[in-house]
């Protein structure tokens, strides 16, 4: 028990750390155009690094339905747009996808 | 309700749809792990990490001591620093007091949704974002250990898929918009696929050396100040 809460402890301290450094050195600081061109490109940069290799570990047993689950999201969330649609349909056809293989 | 509110709570609602399923999948695995209710709870409330902590159970399962993985958590929530300088940049003046409490909740997907939002953020919209980001995960955690059992085990598979999903639906109208954001993205993914492939570097650092690599790029070869094209 002792054990897992100092973990929960030391697990937290190395998550909030470096998400709080950069707002204490850099919140209203002047910033170089330099390093505001490389800070801007970083959502994207983050974003795809985060999705594309990750989405096929979603599913391990069956990368396809993962897969299948985030085309429909492509699909409806490029022509008709907003977020809870295409997130909750993606897991419903990875559901499905799943269930059919079973 | 002024508008920042209502916008907030319209933000705030499809991070609250996609984290529940997630955290549900976390509450239901830590049960598995023979954790405590307690312990569960403590990790979703305290650490407030998603990928990280479902790679913590993964590991206390291989029988890792808490140093290694405070390590690997490290490494995996390094990119985190990253995403805080780029907020930074963007909240104008703001109390130090509340920069304490805002980056507590700098989460991938919180993250990504501050990103893309037009203008100065300000405080409300940014706390009402992080608030309802938390609760899901806090209340998806518990409803998963309590009543994980009695849901099918493929529907709690799918859901895994949910977080993914919510990056994708976030990003989508940005790559609609621009070409440049299109290209890092792909670039990114890409070049995160081929690491992971060459396994050449520990968990968690692939995405770093992305983020660093890819938008290093960016500012050099996109002459055009993508911000104004972006964020204006």
């Amino acid at each position: 028990m002792n054990n897992l809460v100092y973990l929960v402890l030391g697990m937290a301290a190395v998550t909030y750390g470096p998400r709080l450094l950069p707002f204490l050195l850099l919140t209203d600081k002047q910033i170089p155009k330099r390093l505001d061109a490389f800070l801007k490109c970083i959502p994207m940069a983050a974003i795809g690094a985060l999705i594309i290799p990750g989405l096929f570990s979603a599913t391990p047993e069956m990368p396809l339905a993962a897969l299948s689950g985030m085309v429909f999201t492509l699909v409806v969330g490029w022509w008709k747009g907003g977020i809870i649609i295409p997130v909750l349909g993606s897991v419903a056809v990875t559901y499905l996808v799943l269930l059919c293989a079973a | 309700m002024t508008r920042q509110v209502q916008d907030a709570f319209k933000a705030g609602i499809p991070i609250f749809i996609g984290y529940v399923p997630a955290a549900i999948a976390f509450g239901i695995l830590s049960k598995g792990c023979e954790i405590t209710l307690l312990e569960c709870f403590l990790f979703s409330a305290v650490v407030f990490a998603g990928a990280s902590q479902f790679i913590a159970l993964n590991l206390l399962m291989t029988g890792m001591g808490p140093g290694g993985i405070i390590l690997t958590t490290l490494l995996v929530n390094f990119r985190h620093f990253l995403m805080s300088a780029y907020l930074s940049t963007r909240m104008g003046k703001i109390a130090k007091r509340y920069i304490f409490l805002i980056a507590f909740g700098v989460t991938d997907e919180v993250f990504s949704v501050l990103s893309f939002k037009k203008g100065h953020l300000s405080k409300t919209f940014v706390f009402i974002l992080q608030l309802s980001a938390y609760s899901a995960w806090v209340s998806g955690t518990l409803a998963g250990y309590i009543l994980g059992g009695f849901l099918p085990q493929v529907l709690t598979k799918s859901m895994g898929v949910a977080l993914y999903a919510l990056l994708l639906a976030i990003l989508l109208p940005e790559i609609k918009k621009s070409r440049k954001a299109l290209m890092l993205t792909i670039a990114s993914g890409a070049l995160n696929t081929l690491l992971i492939k060459l396994d050449i570097l520990p968990t968690g650092w692939t995405i770093i050396v992305c983020i660093l690599v890819i938008a290093l790029a960016g500012s050099f070869f996109i002459t055009d100040p993508i911000g104004e094209e972006l964020y204006e």
